[in-house]
């Protein structure tokens, strides 16, 4: 009699805490307590012992990567409630503008200008694009490209605020350590509230509307006035990334306006996975220093690029975040057939 | 007809491309009443909906609610007012857990009103509507994923949706379509004690003998006009209704 070697397949149990609401949970030992804590937890020390570290020119790249995590964070939360932009760089630019303004003629500290940049970038945002909240999909995001471009050209062609040549010898931050630890502090801050409001009622309603903004309407909710509200906050996250870029450079320019602050969040967010914020946070913190350590590589640096962000989307679609998660959340074994 | 009027539409007309969807639709609904609107398919019922909770804008005509014209007004406004409607095609939120689908109209303004409900008891009151709706609670059906749960429930998830926002009016637009007898067995009863609390309703329905059970009037569309209005013994017995129903004439003897 034929023996058949014994053949094993793979047999995949999800791990977790049981819990009825997924606020609750029932936590029974140190190693549940570290299994919930520690992956929030690790990034946050990460970060904050990363400037301390990092000398230079690879920590301005950290300074960077939290800058346009930022914006890719304010991405995600517009498309939370189903408003796809592709123009982050108007958040970036007019943040940028409304601090570099402030500081050029009136030499005002990033103390006030930056919360001025954050509250007034947001309402700018929030009023102009308001408009615009009834277009969907496609037209909203062909809405959002465009903007950027007209206020780059606008400055250009007036010359007001510095036209092309922008402003310079703005305040800068008292010193490196301050500005490393704003990015960084600002950075995590804005993770972890995102992460917050999303989960709970307030972030439901707006992933409701992404679903079915009939449904919602039909429950008493403004839809247009939430999306409004969604516009301010992502658009008041922008611009501080925008007004921190400015003192932090000490020039402000039309290149704030610049499609890359449009793409690079879009692209961290498709790397990283959107829909939980924690993807594109990650995303960015994996693509800006990738990109800086291809710099070495010259032309073939963008070409590079861009295949490993094709290649990561094919291999990884639902993005990094979501395959690291569904993997921390489930044990892999063999087990014998038969 | 009962008490004063809640609902007042006057020669309410929509009509898409060259279909006339409505035409000049009055009618009258006093408060507590609960009126069924019947009609054969495209005669309309959706479409009057629709016009009166704001998701299509009428082309001429007015809906007059509680002594205000509220014809072109945005659909959560009327809703916040008070209207409040199920869809024939149940939109609910599928990847979330059935009773979270009742936070959405939690909290909108007009239940933080009426509620003065605080944050975080939502939850608790969202599962209290589910369980009145027969969503057993210990069965834990009300956590389960609304995805995940058969039609009838979704239905009755729906109609707790609706009855989330503790309207004045309620409109059910073919509840029980798609649902099992059974279901229907155990649901109607919900109903009948919402008008008996003192709801008003308007039920569209085709199952006729379910809808004539509980309705105190009956109102007939045929190809988005009014052709008979009144208790159901009268409808039925008109001619005009007999012959948009069954399409043929019939001879009663």
């Amino acid at each position: 009699m034929a023996e058949v070697g014994a053949r094993y397949r793979k047999k995949r149990l999800d791990r977790g805490i049981k819990a009825r609401a997924d606020t609750i949970f029932a936590i029974a030992s140190y190693r549940e307590i570290l299994y919930l804590l520690l992956p929030r937890a690790l990034p946050v020390i990460l970060l904050l012992v990363l400037p301390l570290l990092l000398r230079g020119y690879w920590g301005k790249v950290l300074v960077y990567s939290c800058i346009v995590g930022l914006l890719a964070l304010s991405w995600d939360f517009l498309a939370s409630c189903g408003l796809f932009s592709l123009g982050q760089s108007l958040f970036f630019g007019i943040g940028a503008y409304v601090a570099g303004t402030l500081s050029y003629y009136f030499h005002w500290s990033p103390v006030l200008t930056l919360p001025i940049a954050f509250l007034g970038g947001g309402l700018i945002s929030a009023v102009l694009l308001s408009p615009v909240l009834r277009l969907r999909g496609v037209y909203f995001a062909m809405v959002t490209l465009m903007m950027p471009l007209l206020f780059m050209k606008m400055i250009e062609t007036t010359g007001l605020l510095g036209g092309s040549h922008g402003l310079s010898a703005l305040v800068p931050f008292p010193n490196e350590w301050v500005a490393r630890y704003l990015a960084v502090g600002a950075f995590i801050l804005c993770l972890f509230t995102f992460r917050r409001i999303i989960n709970e009622d307030y972030g439901l309603v707006l992933k409701a509307i992404r679903d079915d903004d009939r449904a919602v309407m039909s429950a008493a909710i403004n839809i247009y006035w939430r999306k409004t509200q969604a516009l301010f906050v992502a658009g008041a996250v922008g611009a501080f990334a925008g007004a921190f870029m400015t003192h932090h450079y000490q020039f402000v320019g039309v290149t704030v306006f610049a499609l890359d602050y449009s793409i690079l969040p879009l692209a961290a967010s498709a790397l990283g996975g959107p829909g939980t914020f924690a993807g594109p946070a990650l995303g960015s913190m994996i693509l800006i220093p990738l990109s800086e350590a291809l710099r070495a590589l010259g032309g073939l640096r963008i070409a590079l690029y861009c295949i490993i962000l094709i290649l990561s989307v094919i291999a990884l679609p639902e993005g990094i975040f979501h395959y690291i998660e569904r993997k921390y959340h489930q044990f892999e074994r063999s087990v014998r057939i038969g | 007809m009962e008490g004063e009027s809640l609902l007042k539409v006057e020669d309410l007309s929509k009509h898409f491309g060259g279909v006339q969807a409505v035409f000049k639709v009055s009618f009258n609904l006093g408060r507590g009443e609960f009126l069924g609107i019947i009609g054969p398919n495209g005669s309309g019922k959706t479409t009057l909906v629709n016009l009166i909770t704001g998701f299509v804008k009428p082309d001429s005509g007015r809906v007059i609610y509680r002594g205000e014209n509220i014809a072109g007004k945005k659909p959560y406004t009327i809703a916040g007012l008070g209207i409040s409607r199920t869809f024939q095609m149940v939109r609910l939120f599928y990847n979330l857990p059935a009773y979270k689908n009742l936070i959405i109209p939690l909290s909108s303004s007009r239940v933080k009103k009426l509620r003065g409900g605080k944050y975080g008891e939502r939850d608790d009151v969202a599962v209290d509507l589910l369980d009145d709706m027969g969503f057993e609670r210990d069965s834990l059906v009300p956590y389960k994923l609304a995805g995940s749960l058969p039609h009838g429930y979704l239905k009755r998830l729906d109609l707790a949706r609706a009855m989330a926002l503790r309207p004045d009016l309620l409109i059910l637009d073919e509840l029980f379509s798609g649902m099992a007898m059974s279901e229907v067995a155990s649901t109607l009863p919900l109903i009948e004690k919402f008008h008996e609390e003192g709801l008003t309703i308007i039920m569209i329905e085709h199952r006729l003998k379910e809808l004539f059970r509980v309705v105190d009037r009956v109102m007939v569309l045929n190809f988005g006009e009014k052709i008979a209005d009144g208790s159901p013994q009268e409808v039925m017995s008109t001619e005009a209704v007999q012959k948009a129903y069954l399409g043929i004439e019939v001879e009663i003897g």
